[in-house]
């Protein structure tokens, strides 16, 4: 077992990291006992502390990412700041409390405190986000978004037992702007440390981080049977409650090859190891269905590790990337050995948790269509309004010319072993004038679709009654009604 | 000052505080029982062995290939146990079972040198099991005449004559669910072999006194021979009240036998299958009302599915009973409980222990029948709200009945509801797929442990040399401030400011023979304790300062950290001062204090007397729109009225109340409870395990306005500075949230149309009772339009 070097807190340290230690449980080994685990699947954010982030090539961006999920090894080289940290960075006063822990503090924020040193670094990530702008432009501030700028999707994966939330909004829409002289402010003027390639190996498992794509696919050709993680949101889930132990873990994360954001010719590109968070702020609304699906998905915590190669190379029957994606009429780059090829999402999926991704192929990229279809919205159907998963999760992407629906793409998600194009319901509205008969018969259709199951989510009768109301709504909401415009 | 309830000058209790630990939890620096681990060389760790069966015998038991794994020291078995081999107060509930009586229930445990080799030797011991035939749900246990524990029987006056003589009759059953705590700190406990034999715990734990006792017991040691201590929880909510134990003398067990220290921290999914829960119930309820809407009578038979021990249930089924009322006056009631036996976790305390509810069954019962009985639901519960004079069904006369009334009328005020209501019917009017509800609903809940012999308490005081205090008591932390409020009593009781006043960890060997932290009773009892034992210290300080001062110590003050007489100031000594002087006129500068309610009695087989010292009032009114395509809903507006007596600290009140009613909210519509019940081979698995698949409440389920009022003038006399417990009765406050989320979907369809509602009120409920509305409408208007073509 190799040791691993972070500087946590200000501080360089310097020892084993197991390829199945969380980078949770190797802080908490360290003596910072202030990240706490709560559930250990990112789902409720006790253990989040900051990560410095690249943020275009020469700053450095404080992200507060869920602990318990990635590797250790994978901050080798890398810098951290946890609760403990945060108030005596860089050099304060040992008693000097962090204006985010100062508002915590004082508007009884915390009551058991084992959820706070969580709040606390997913608030003070969002307190030093450069955008956060105060008022935010004229007028109301948005939904979810305090007179600060503070959004509060920030802390949607973080939860609180205890004090019901209100104070600790509060406090968030009370934070001021970083001080001129605030260590970690100062610190985003320059770039993070470069990740480097690391190592790792113990208990009959290895961690690799290669150095270029080439070292990745000439490991992955050896070895086909290799994870390939970047956040390792879904990896870290696996190995802390279903105890997988996989025999060599790739890290992606750090690959120039795999973290382009381009438009190419009709198409726009995105990066496989892109992680969520960036491909939002790299878009910044140039994919509007795109942009519907980003808050929806998982918790900031989560974006801010989850990649949409990741999303898609579990092939999971209720990611909700896919969805959106199969509306996009999306297609993947996969790369090995052998060179690239261009393979439709819709043709991807070939069943449960399956693909026709080959031994030695990555997911390098997702390429998006242009020009888009004007016409989309993104329903997902869930218990939690916030960060939860899909019962079921519908997405439509239409072209409407001369008052028919010309074409259109719906993606669905959580209704079958894959996700899946409604095909019969593209076909029930394609081509028509969007009436309230034609509505009906499309939304018909689309109970027809997948093949429902009943589970702890949602029955299968409901699932099939959504499917049925997210056409409604489609048609009522986002096409014209040709009567009422008569 | 001889009064409990009267308040001296600058008291520093009523001040707004932050938590005492709020410096500590919001720089991670707050220590929780599984932090300790890395200061515990050579610790080891323990790994149950969960059965994959809801019911069966263990036949075979081979520990012998987890020994074979390296890192694994040993595992611990029923052969292994000194001295009794249970983990709770019935010797109902085998701590290493030989009939596994749940999904998941452990069978006996593996220490190693790390996790990981504890859960690689978990893994390697070789289990048989003779599977048996398992009841899971309710429906199952009642059929099959399953039931365990007393059956008592709530009455007063005629209840099938009134349910006759009643002009409206309704009738129903309503089966809800129970709620996992889901504290974010799940159970903890490190032991270790001290000096000399004697076995110290740290366990997150409500109750240390029960935790010692049951470790003690299996241990087969005495209570002097094993202490427990409790540095803080993170969360407790009564999951922590009775469920630590075992847990905690496996820890020990541990220790004892291999000489280590042990740590035993469940990981998410062990704590949720394993542990208990709140109780789901079922009811069957016959009621009658006059036709002004007044409740004339009620019968039911309620059903509370325990798990597979008795636990906590009987009390919590007494609880429920208690509160089936809720606030409305029933002349003539019989209500049976009884608690169903079931392969389950083991259903335990969870903050409002069976008041919930019970209090839930009559409020479904009045928001049921309220569209029938062609009256508004907030002015048919109006009506029936409670009046000086009367009692409950169990012969309590209800004290301060007035409050809820006038707590009622306030709220209206404040909430502006019936502009509000208005506004309500314009917006329903106008938005074919979107509907808005509004409700309000009321609470009463009694405050103290039904069994009278737990309302005691104890605290040990001690004044330093220095001046400087340091507090024990017997109530622990678990964030809702208790330590806070016990700071603040003894600042006050000794005239000094906060910052003079430490508190210790709680340890059974400073207090012995504690209560559990729970019932909300943490500051009545402990306060009273605490504020018993300064009161002692400071009647002989001013002995001593009297004799300074040369005046009678009845006429010494204790105000600032400054000690001075009646009247006049030119004579003022420091608090330090004064105690010092004591030191050398040899006054001792400790006191053990002590608490014990008055006025209490309680037949438990009558389910007749006076169980509680007083009733916490309050109401709320909440504001939800819900979506026709899908169900989902967002919560709009709160507003509530809360009585906490004179509060000794607005923040942590506040933070109750709020914290409760989203919990609370959480219980009724989003967190939802689901097993196998196939007869698959998983039957009986819960398959809502994790934090993914059962969701709390998270931001998206704060309403977006929330405006809580501590109702005012509110001295509660006979109680520590006459304030009033507030852990438990405000998560009742969300009853209101349920009964909008029901206003909203009926306004899916044609008026009146009476509207059940599933529990938990989740999309997919809310969407199948909307359609339901949608439906009927649909129905009407069809038969107006065939009617329309007859005529």
């Amino acid at each position: 077992m190799e040791p691993i070097d972070v500087t946590v807190n200000g501080l360089a340290r310097r020892s084993a990291a197991g390829p199945n230690t969380s980078l949770l449980d190797w802080l908490r080994g360290e003596g910072l006992t202030g990240a706490k685990e709560g559930c250990a699947e990112g789902e409720c954010g006790a253990c989040a502390v900051l990560v410095a982030r690249p943020d275009g090539p020469d700053r450095t961006r404080w992200t507060a990412v869920n602990s318990c999920l990635p590797p250790a090894p994978a901050f080798d080289g890398g810098e951290i700041v946890t609760s403990e940290g945060l108030g005596t960075a860089a050099g304060a006063a040992a008693e000097e409390l962090h204006p985010v822990q100062r508002e915590m503090a004082d508007r009884g924020g915390s009551q058991c405190g084992y959820c706070t040193p969580g709040f606390v670094c997913a608030m003070a990530a969002e307190y030093y986000r450069p955008e956060r702008r105060a008022g935010g432009g004229a007028g109301e501030p948005e939904p979810h978004h305090g007179p600060n700028g503070f959004d509060l999707h920030a802390l949607s994966g973080n939860l609180c037992r205890c004090t019901g939330y209100r104070p600790i909004r509060d406090a968030a829409y009370a934070l001021g702007d970083p001080a001129a002289d605030d260590p970690l402010a100062a610190r985003s003027a320059a770039a993070p440390p470069a990740a480097r390639p690391t190592h790792s190996a113990a208990g009959g498992s290895e961690f690799l981080r290669p150095a270029t794509l080439g070292e990745l696919l000439d490991r992955l050709e050896q070895q086909p049977d290799a994870l390939l993680i970047a956040g390792g949101t879904d990896l870290g889930v696996e190995r802390n409650l279903r105890h997988s132990r996989p025999p060599l873990i790739l890290g992606v994360d750090r690959l120039d090859e795999l973290r382009g954001l381009h438009e190419g010719a009709g198409f726009v590109e995105i990066g496989a190891a892109l992680t969520l968070s960036e491909i939002e702020r790299g878009l910044d609304g140039r994919i509007p269905l795109l942009g519907r699906l980003f808050p929806q998905f998982a918790s900031r915590l989560i974006r801010n590790s989850a990649t949409l190669g990741g999303n898609l190379g579990t092939a999971s029957p209720i990611g909700d990337a896919a969805p959106v994606l199969l509306a996009l009429d999306a297609t993947l780059v996969l790369a090995s050995k052998r060179g690239e090829r261009e393979v439709a999402l819709a043709d991807y999926f070939t069943g449960y948790r399956r693909s026709v991704r080959e031994p030695g192929e990555i997911i390098r990229a997702v390429r998006i269509p242009l020009p888009l279809a004007a016409r989309t919205a993104f329903h997902k159907v869930s218990k939690r309004r916030f960060d939860d998963i899909s019962s079921v999760a519908v997405a439509f992407a239409a072209r409407y010319d001369g008052g028919l629906v010309t074409d259109v793409r719906i993606g669905l998600g959580g209704v079958a072993a894959t996700p899946i194009r409604a095909r019969s319901a593209e076909e029930a509205l394609a081509g028509k004038e969007p009436t309230r008969e034609a509505a009906a018969a499309a939304a018909a259709a689309m109970a027809g679709e997948g093949t429902p199951l009943d589970d702890h989510r949602a029955s299968a009768r409901y699932r099939t009654a959504m499917l049925e109301q997210a056409m409604l709504r489609f048609c009522a909401e986002s096409l014209p009604d040709p009567e009422a415009a008569r | 000052m001889k009064s409990l309830a009267e308040r001296p000058v600058n008291p520093t209790v009523g001040l707004t505080v932050p938590h005492e630990s709020a410096a500590l939890h919001v720089t991670g620096t707050a220590l929780y029982t599984d932090d300790l681990v890395g200061r515990m060389p050579g610790c080891l760790h323990a790994w149950p062995v969960q059965a994959p069966h809801a019911h069966a015998r263990v036949t075979a038991l081979r520990t012998e290939p987890a020994l074979a794994v390296p890192g694994v020291v040993r595992v611990l078995t029923a052969a292994d146990v000194p001295g009794t081999n249970d983990a709770g107060t019935k010797e109902d509930e085998p701590l290493f079972p030989a009939e596994v009586m749940y999904y998941g229930h452990a069978v006996c445990w593996v220490l190693g040198e790390t996790p990981e080799a504890a859960r690689l030797g978990a893994a390697a011991v070789e289990a048989e099991y003779e599977v048996l035939p398992s009841l899971l749900t309710l429906t199952e246990a009642i059929e099959a005449g399953s039931f365990q524990g007393h059956q008592p029987t709530l009455s007063r006056g005629e209840a099938a004559a009134a349910l006759e003589a009643a002009p409206r009759r309704f009738a129903g059953t309503f089966e809800f669910g129970g709620q996992e705590h889901f504290y974010l700190e799940t159970h903890a406990s490190l032991a270790y072999v001290d000096e000399a034999g004697q076995v110290f715990i740290h366990a997150s734990t409500q109750h240390p006194s029960e935790t010692q006792e049951i470790a003690a017991h299996v241990l087969g040691r005495s209570s002097s021979e094993v202490t427990v201590q409790c540095l803080r929880m993170g969360g407790g909510f009564g999951g922590k009240e009775m469920q630590p134990h075992g847990l905690a003398a496996v820890a020990a067990l541990g220790a004892v036998l291999t000489g280590r220290p042990v740590r035993l921290r469940l990981n998410r999914t062990q704590d949720m299958t394993m542990t208990g829960k709140r109780h789901p119930f079922h009811a069957e309820w016959e009621a009658g009302f006059d036709d002004e809407g007044r409740l004339r009578g009620l019968r039911a038979t309620i059903t509370s599915d325990g798990g597979w021990c008795l636990d906590l249930s009987e009390p919590v089924l007494a609880r429920a009973l208690c509160h089936i009322d809720n606030s409305y006056f029933i002349p003539d009631i019989e209500v049976r409980g009884r608690i169903a036996k079931t392969n389950k976790t083991s259903q335990t305390a969870f903050r409002g222990f069976g008041g919930p509810q019970g209090m839930l069954i009559i409020e479904d019962i009045l928001g049921r029948c309220a569209p029938a009985l062609g009256i508004d639901p907030t002015e048919l519960r109006r009506r029936n709200l409670y009046v000086p004079g009367q009692s409950t069904p169990y012969g309590q006369p209800v004290r301060h009945a007035e409050r809820l009334l006038d707590i009622w009328t306030r709220l209206s005020g404040l909430a502006d509801l019936e502009n509000r209501a208005a506004a309500v019917v314009r917006f329903n009017k106008v938005h074919e797929h979107t509907k808005r509800g509004l409700a309000m609903t009321p609470v009463k809940f009694g405050i103290s442990f039904n069994l009278t012999a737990f309302n005691q308490a104890g605290a040990l005081v001690h004044v330093y040399k220095d001046g400087s205090v340091l507090i024990n008591h017997g109530g622990t932390e678990m964030g809702q401030g208790l330590h806070t409020k016990m700071r603040q009593v003894a600042a006050t009781a000794l005239g000094i400011p906060l910052r003079g006043v430490r508190l210790a960890p709680t340890r059974t060997d400073k207090v012995p023979n504690t209560s559990a932290t729970a019932a909300s009773s943490g500051a009545d009892l402990n306060g009273g304790a605490v504020k018993n034992a300064c009161d002692q210290i400071r009647d002989r300080l001013a002995e001593v300062a009297a004799r300074r001062f040369n005046i009678h110590p009845d006429d010494v003050r204790f105000v600032d950290g400054r000690v001075t007489g009646i009247g006049f100031h030119d004579q003022d000594l420091a608090f330090a001062e004064v105690v010092n002087d004591a030191y050398f006129q040899r006054i001792p500068l400790f006191a053990a204090g002590y608490y014990r309610t008055e006025g209490l009695h309680w037949d438990a087989a009558r389910m007749q007397g006076e169980p509680f010292k007083y009733f916490s009032y309050g109401a709320a009114v909440s504001e939800v729109e819900v979506d026709g395509f899908t169900g989902a809903y967002r919560f709009l507006r709160t507003d509530i009225v809360h009585d906490v007596g004179d509060s000794l600290s607005p923040l942590v009140d506040l933070g109750q109340i709020e914290g409760a009613f989203v919990q609370g909210s959480g219980w009724l519509t989003l967190e939802e409870l689901r097993w196998d019940t196939s007869d698959g081979p998983d039957r009986g698995r819960l398959a809502t395990q994790a934090a993914s698949t059962y969701k709390l409440p998270s931001f998206s389920e704060m309403p977006d306005v929330l405006n809580v009022h501590l109702y005012e003038r509110a001295t509660e006399s006979g109680v520590v500075y006459g304030s009033k417990a507030v852990g438990e009765p405000p998560l009742m406050l969300a009853f209101s949230v349920r009964e909008a989320l029901r206003a909203a979907a009926a306004a899916f369809g044609p008026p009146d149309r009476p509207l059940e509602l599933a529990s938990p009120a989740t999309p997919e409920a809310v969407f199948w009772a909307l359609q339901g509305a949608r439906d009927a409408l649909k129905e009407t208007a069809e038969d107006a339009a065939a009617g329309a073509r007859r005529r």
